[in-house]
Formats: C-alpha cells, sequence, structure tokens
C-alpha cells in the first residue's frame, strides 16, 4: 500500500511540472504547427535564472516570499526575452521553409542555448533548496511528502484552469483556436497571425521556463540535466495529441505515473516504458489520443 | 541495372575521391588525421542512408538505430560467434540492420513528415532504452570490439582503411544505380504528389518501404565499419537521440546534390569535431548550433552547393 | 460504333457515415463512346469517378470493366488494367520538368518489376513520350518546369500522364475547370480528337454545356447522387429533369 502511495505521489508530482513545460509546447506545436526542440532551453534557462536568484536571496536572508517572487519572474524575462529574439529573429524568417527545417533550427538553437549555460552560469551544479526547506514536508497516507512538491500540482491545477478558461471563454481563446485551425483563413478575418504567433511562443516560453524555474529547489541544477525533460515531454505532446491541452494533461499523467512506477518497481524499463508507450501511440493514432480535429483540406 | 555506371561522370569522381582519400590517409598524412578520414567515410555511409530518404522528403531523425544496430551486431558476432574477420562483420551489420529495417518499413512507410520523424526517434530510443540496461551487452559501458582480420591474418589500421574505402565505392555505386533508376526517379515524384504516384500505378508504400531498407542497411554498415575502427561500441555515443541529430546535421550540411556530398560532409564534421575539442571543448553544442543555423539561412544547398559554384565542371545532379 | 460493353456498373451506392453520395448508380458503356458527366456541385460526379477509379471503396454495388469485376480495387491496378483518370485539380509533380513528368508515367506503364531498376533515361521511352508531348501540344514546353505553366497546360499534362498506357477507359473529371475561355476549346479538340484516334473510351465530367454538347455521344446527369437522365445530348439537354435540376 505504501509503494502505491508513493508511486502516485511521486507520479502526480513529476507529472505535474512535466505538464506545465509541456503545455508551452505543445500550444507552441498547435498554433504554429513547429516542434520546437529549443524548448528545452527555456527550461534550462528558467531553472539556472530561477537557482541564482534564490540562491542570492537565501544567503542574505530575504523574506521567503520573494523566491516566489523570483520563480515567475525568472519565467516571465526568460519567455520574454528569448522567446521574443528567437521568434523574430530566427523562425519568422523560416515559415515558408520545409517543417523539417524548422524543427532542426530549433534543435541548433537548442544547442547554442546549452551551451551558453556553461558560459553565463559556469559548470558548477546549483541547490536552490531555500523555498523547499523551508516549507519542510508532512505525512500523507503513511509516507513523507516535501510540501513544496504539493505546491507545484496545486500550480499545475491552476495553470491548466487558466488554459481552459482562456481558450474556452474568451475572445482572445477564440481568436487562438481559428488560427490553430487554419492560418490562412484567419489572415483573411484580419487577424493578426504574425503577433498571435509571437506571442504564443513567448508564452510557450514562459511556461517551459516556469516548470524549470518551479521545479529547480527540489533538484541540483546542473548542465545537461535538461534532456530528460526534453525527451519526457516530447513524449508527452505526441502521446497526448500535439497541440491539445486536456491531451498535455493526459499525457503528463501517464508518463508521469508509468515512469514513477517503473523507477520504483523495474527501474531496467524506465526508459525504454516511455518511448514504447510513445511508438505505441503514435503507430496507432499519430495525431495522438486528444488531437484536435484536422480540416478536411480536399 | 548497373549497364555504363563506370561511365558515369558522378561515379567517375566518386571513385576517384576515394582513392585519393585512402592513398593520403594511409602514405601521407599523420594519424589523427587520416583517422578522421576513417571515421567519416564510414560515417558518411549512414549520411548516404539518410540522403536517400531525405528525397522523398523524409526525415528520420532516429537512424541512429540502425546505426546502433550495426555496431552492435559486430559485437554480438564477436562476442558469442567469435567473428572478427572484417568482411563477415560488414555483412552481418549490414543484415542485421536491413531485416530491422523490413520489419520496421511495414510501419514506418504510412507515416510521413513529423510523424516519421517522431516515430523514427521513439524506434531509436526504445533501443537505447533496452542497451543501456542490458548487462549482457555492458551496459552503458559498451563493449569493446578486437581488432579485425581477413582470411585469419589481422589486417592493421591501414587493411581496414582500404577496406572501408571499397564498401564506400560500391555503396557509391549502388545509390548511384538506384538513383538514376526509374525506381529512384518516382520515389523522388512522391514527395512531390503521392495521389499522382499511385494512380501511375505503383505503390508509395512499397516504393518507401525499399528505400527505407536500403537506408537503413547504408547505416548498419556504417555502424559495423565504425565498430570495427574505434574498437568500441557504446549506447550513449551510438543509438542515443543525439547520435542521430548530428547524422541529420551531417546531412544538412553536405547537401543533397550529390552522391559524394556525404562523405565530404561527414569527414569536414570529424575535422570540425577535433578541433572544436581542442580550442573550445565548452562550446561543441554551440558550435554546432550555430553552424546548423548558420546554413540553413545562408546555404541551404549544403556545402556541396558551395561547391558547385567553385567548379564549373560539375554539371551532373546526381 | 462496336456495342462491346467496357464498362458497366450494377447498383453502385457510396455513402459516408449514413450520409448518401451516390446511389442507385446503374450505367452500361459501349468501347469507343464518349459520355458526358453532368450535374450540380455536390451532385456525386466525383464521387462516381472516384469510385470507378478506385480511390474509394462503394458501399455496395458492382464495378465490371470488360466483363471482370473491379469493384474495390486499388487504384493503382485500375491504372495497370486500363482505367485511368486525370484529375480536377491537375494532379502534376510540379518540380519536375514536363518531360520528366511524363517520363516517370511512361516508366510506370512501361516497365515493372526489376525494370524498374533500369535507368529512366531510356531512348525507346523517350521517344515515345516525344510523341505524346507532341499530340498534347506541349511539347515545346517540354523543358519547363511544372509550377511555371499555365492551368491550361497543367490539365494537358494531366492527361497526357493519364493516357501512356493506353487505357481502354478514361475518366476525365472537370478537364477544362479552372482553365481560361479561351483555352477551353482548343484543350477539347486535340484531346478528343487524340483519343478517338486510339478508340479509347471517355467519360468525361464537365460543367460547360457548349463542351458537352460539341463532344458527346452520350449525358449522364446526376442529382444528389443519383443518375436522373441517361441519353444522347440533343434528348438531355431538353430533359425537364436536367433541365431543372442541372441547368437551372
Amino acid at each position: 500500500m505504501q509503494f502505491l502511495t508513493t508511486v502516485l505521489f511521486d507520479g502526480l508530482i513529476y507529472a505535474s511540472y512535466l505538464f506545465i513545460v509541456s503545455l508551452g509546447l505543445t500550444i507552441t506545436f498547435g498554433v504554429m504547427k513547429i516542434l520546437n526542440v529549443a524548448h528545452g532551453g527555456f527550461f534550462a534557462w528558467g531553472a539556472y535564472l530561477a537557482s541564482i536568484s534564490i540562491i542570492y536571496l537565501g544567503d542574505n536572508e530575504y523574506n521567503s516570499y520573494f523566491y516566489y517572487f523570483a520563480i515567475f519572474f525568472s519565467a516571465i524575462i526568460v519567455g520574454l526575452f528569448f522567446g521574443y529574439i528567437i521568434e523574430r529573429f530566427i523562425l519568422r524568417k523560416m515559415y515558408n521553409e520545409d517543417i523539417h527545417l524548422i524543427v532542426l533550427a530549433t534543435f541548433g538553437l537548442f544547442w547554442i542555448l546549452e551551451d551558453l549555460i556553461l558560459h553565463v552560469f559556469g559548470v558548477d551544479p546549483l541547490m536552490p533548496y531555500y523555498p523547499a526547506m523551508e516549507l519542510g514536508g508532512i505525512e500523507i497516507a503513511g509516507i513523507f511528502q516535501g510540501v513544496y512538491s504539493l505546491t507545484l500540482a496545486a500550480l499545475a491545477i491552476i495553470v491548466a484552469f487558466i488554459c481552459w478558461y482562456f481558450l474556452k471563454k474568451t475572445k482572445w481563446g477564440k481568436l487562438l483556436q481559428s488560427v490553430i485551425f487554419d492560418r490562412e483563413v484567419s489572415v483573411s478575418m484580419g487577424i493578426n497571425v504574425t503577433n498571435v504567433y509571437l506571442i504564443t511562443f513567448i508564452i510557450g516560453g514562459m511556461l517551459g521556463a516556469l516548470g524549470g524555474a518551479y521545479i529547480a529547489p527540489t533538484i541540483s541544477v546542473s548542465p545537461g540535466f535538461a534532456i530528460d525533460v526534453v525527451v519526457m515531454s516530447f513524449a508527452v505532446v505526441v502521446i497526448g495529441g500535439m497541440g491539445s491541452v486536456p491531451g498535455a494533461l493526459i499525457g503528463s499523467l501517464i508518463v508521469g505515473l508509468v515512469r514513477a512506477f517503473a523507477v520504483h518497481q523495474a527501474p531496467i524499463l524506465e526508459l525504454f516504458i516511455i518511448y514504447a508507450i510513445m511508438a505505441i501511440v503514435l503507430i496507432l493514432k499519430p495525431e495522438g489520443l486528444f488531437a484536435p480535429p484536422k480540416p478536411r483540406k480536399i | 541495372m548497373f549497364k555504363g555506371v563506370f561511365k558515369e561522370q558522378a561515379v567517375q569522381v566518386g571513385i576517384g575521391f576515394v582513392f585519393v582519400i585512402v592513398l593520403l590517409g594511409t602514405f601521407v598524412l599523420p594519424e589523427w588525421m587520416s583517422n578522421n578520414f576513417m571515421y567519416g567515410l564510414s560515417r558518411g555511409l549512414a549520411v548516404l542512408g539518410l540522403m536517400i530518404l531525405w528525397r522523398t522528403n523524409l526525415v528520420s531523425f532516429g537512424h541512429a538505430l540502425y546505426y546502433g544496430v550495426g555496431a552492435y551486431s559486430v559485437a554480438i558476432a564477436q562476442k558469442y560467434l567469435g567473428v572478427t574477420d572484417i568482411f563477415l562483420r560488414v555483412v552481418i551489420a549490414i543484415i542485421a540492420a536491413g531485416l530491422l529495417g523490413y520489419v520496421l518499413g511495414f510501419i514506418l512507410r504510412k507515416y510521413r513528415e513529423i510523424f516519421f520523424a517522431m516515430l523514427s526517434l521513439a524506434f531509436s530510443m526504445v533501443l537505447y532504452g533496452l542497451l543501456a540496461k542490458a548487462e549482457f551487452l555492458g551496459s552503458t559501458d559498451g563493449m569493446s570490439i578486437s581488432p579485425s582480420t581477413l582470411f585469419g591474418l589481422e589486417i592493421g589500421r591501414f587493411g581496414l582503411f582500404y577496406f572501408i574505402g571499397l564498401i564506400v565505392i560500391i555503396s557509391l555505386i549502388f545509390a548511384h544505380c538506384y538513383l538514376r533508376s526509374s525506381l529512384g526517379h518516382l520515389t523522388t515524384a512522391i514527395s512531390d504528389n503521392e495521389i499522382r504516384v499511385e494512380y501511375l500505378g505503383y505503390s508509395v508504400q512499397k516504393a518507401i518501404h525499399i528505400k527505407y531498407i536500403i537506408s537503413a542497411c547504408l547505416a548498419g554498415g556504417a555502424g559495423g565499419l565504425m565498430a570495427a575502427s574505434l574498437g568500441q561500441v557504446d549506447p550513449d555515443s551510438m543509438v542515443l537521440w543525439s547520435v542521430s541529430g548530428e547524422l541529420v546535421f551531417v546531412t544538412i550540411m553536405a547537401g543533397l546534390g550529390n552522391i559524394l556530398a556525404p562523405f565530404i560532409g561527414a569527414i569536414f564534421f570529424e575535422f570540425i569535431r577535433t578541433y572544436a575539442y581542442e580550442f573550445a571543448p565548452q562550446a561543441w553544442q554551440m558550435i554546432i548550433g550555430g553552424t546548423l543555423l548558420a546554413i540553413i539561412f545562408f546555404l541551404p544547398g549544403g556545402l556541396w552547393s558551395l561547391f558547385e559554384k567553385i567548379n564549373p565542371f560539375k554539371k551532373e545532379k546526381k | 460504333m462496336p456495342s462491346n460493353v467496357i464498362l458497366k456498373t450494377t447498383n453502385l451506392q457510396k455513402s459516408f457515415s449514413g450520409i448518401i453520395a451516390a446511389e442507385d448508380i446503374n450505367i452500361s458503356v459501349s468501347e469507343g463512346e464518349i459520355i458526358g458527366i453532368i450535374g450540380a456541385n455536390g451532385a456525386g460526379k466525383t464521387v462516381f469517378v472516384n469510385m470507378i477509379t478506385g480511390y474509394l471503396k462503394p458501399t455496395s454495388g458492382k464495378i465490371e470493366f470488360d466483363n471482370k469485376d473491379i469493384t474495390g480495387i486499388e487504384p493503382r491496378n485500375a491504372t495497370h488494367i486500363g482505367v485511368c483518370r486525370s484529375f480536377q485539380v491537375s494532379q502534376v509533380f510540379m518540380t519536375m520538368t514536363v518531360k520528366q513528368n511524363l517520363m516517370v508515367a511512361m516508366s510506370l506503364a512501361k516497365k515493372s518489376g526489376y525494370q524498374l531498376l533500369n535507368p529512366i533515361d531510356d531512348d525507346k521511352l523517350s521517344k515515345e513520350c516525344d510523341k505524346i508531348l507532341k499530340q498534347y501540344n506541349i511539347f515545346k514546353q517540354k523543358d519547363l518546369v511544372v509550377s511555371t505553366l499555365s492551368q491550361g497546360m497543367r490539365k494537358l499534362l494531366d492527361i497526357a500522364m493519364a493516357v501512356v498506357g493506353n487505357p481502354k477507359v478514361l475518366l476525365l473529371d472537370e478537364p477544362t475547370s479552372g482553365v481560361s475561355v479561351e483555352e477551353k476549346f482548343g484543350i477539347m479538340d486535340i484531346v478528343i480528337s487524340a483519343l478517338k484516334q486510339s478508340g479509347t473510351t471517355v467519360l468525361f465530367v464537365e460543367h460547360d454545356m457548349e463542351i458537352v454538347e460539341r463532344y458527346v455521344d452520350r449525358v449522364m446527369a446526376f442529382y444528389q447522387g443519383q443518375i436522373i437522365c441517361d441519353a444522347p445530348p440533343k434528348q438531355a439537354l431538353k430533359d425537364k429533369k436536367v433541365i431543372q435540376y442541372v441547368l437551372g
């Protein structure tokens, strides 16, 4: 019983931050039809920026609320800065290109962002544990669980709700759905698709960065740590459906829980099982479990 | 199918190029340089495979699967069957990769664009997951490969180099004949208009399947030769998604214009890697990333298009 | 006119999730006939063509070609046995030249199996291609890339590609749609005279009644998925139902 609870909590928490990260990736794909490999770069930068901020705040004994301010602020800055530069100066020039080239360009950008971290932040690992340490832990259902991690789950739920509300209930959301459905038609309807793309990319980047920033207090932030998450979030997006928000939710849950189970029960299967699921979903339903309906073009 | 192939300019240039490289590598150049040529020629086979697929607008983000299968089949053949003969090694590598390509091809031939790419990636990572945890195959430490032999005698580095050159020449001939054939042309037509090809009387999926198997065989051969050259196989350097990424990167850098381009690109890449590790070990990824972007933006035809501009004699596009 | 029935359908029906796109399609076409298929958009004409050539599988009913049951075969097999088609929106290879387009078509029509591994540049096939290009009046453009050509030229190429295998039955889906008024008759003159020469049976979908009147032996009028009239043009174009549902 305790084993199951551990797996459940581990899985849910991993799923939570996977969801926040994957949400950015799936939104970018849904709107711009681009699979943004550089998303991992946002994640890493968000984590690093938040880490040095928190360590600075913690070392100088600022009020704890500042930690959270630092986390959100880092996410916003990373999303704005890199999101703007990348979309405005690189992606925008490539929208008519072969989709593979665009993905490869984002691959190149990912490599660049990763190495930039080495030069800006150095190679030593950072451990901004202050927020996590402060909240301590509580006992739930027989196991000891860090409270900070639970707030991560809460954050994921809030983000999911905001997303749902935005897409379904606001004018902007409907506009976005139009662009997702067909770019050309949207342009002819007078929607400023260029701006929509830019804003979408920036928000996607912010979400990726937020995932990294929020998880930083619970791990050791070191070069190359983003890769694991990047590849996992790919699996999530593929499984859930590229461009689908509920898909990202379900996909994260599946990947998070399966991974938690594998890690505790059969570590040998850990990597293999996630990719096997991804392959199976791609084979059976390539658009993903919750793919938005595609318009019939002919 | 092979009629008149030696008269074709592209093939003559290709064979000449390989001869020059091999001669330079064995008699003239220092060891580290000729090693790069050796690795470049071997990996170039995998890039050739990717280039052929790319002509049908199919990009595999998981070709390291076949590269790794080729490499590991050499390791397994040595460990359990005691095989060290270089000829046998390459044949085993190609057949193993080809068989897997045949099987997976049934699934992959139904997909296009990003789904094809992602599914290839998924398959390669499944293999990675298996290999990384497989104790009997060395897990992440991998396995070592003993020097290759021919007829029982060790062939040494030079012998290996000549052999690689031979395999590359044979591959160039095959690739050229395939690309100039009706089948080769119709697979390019497929990327232009699939429906029309079906209506002209040929199964698109079958054509793609065949092309996929050829591509897998080439990558497998590359893996086998690299295993023999390096003397070592392990999942991180042969099956991981970054290996697939590097192969795709070299394909773009080389350009799709000629069967020789992959080899030139692959050799060039080995040199970049050597220099980058030596002078800027912490900027390796940045260099690749930057180069990738530069090529996509400024030289979309790859290095080959540069070569074509300089040399007006090379007018043939095959 | 020989009265050998070359194409026949019996109670052909196609429905998509309960919506009937075509039903009760019973036709009988003799060898060498030229049939005009008319009807408003959405009446079922293209669905009909798609079913005959295998792109869509009928929900029920039978299709017979030269007394052989071809119901539900794949398009590539339909092409092999002699039932070919052209497309409403020209389906050609945009990035290749006119000659290359036709060479690909010709190779697939004349070669099979291992022969396809031989070089595509074949003198004999090349000469045959030139012949067809001249027949369809696109020889001058043979080295031009298709994406630079006008709609009319693309249509001609599209049809030329469909005839390389000397099909017995040719279905043309709106051969003059998207083509300028000046080019329309020119194209049809070329196409029909070439096809009459080879004795090919032709069914073509057309909206322009002038063209229909001028070239066909018989008219089939579609309305809401059914054939409401099947008669020679003079008769069909005066038919009350046709006037109401198609011409009106």
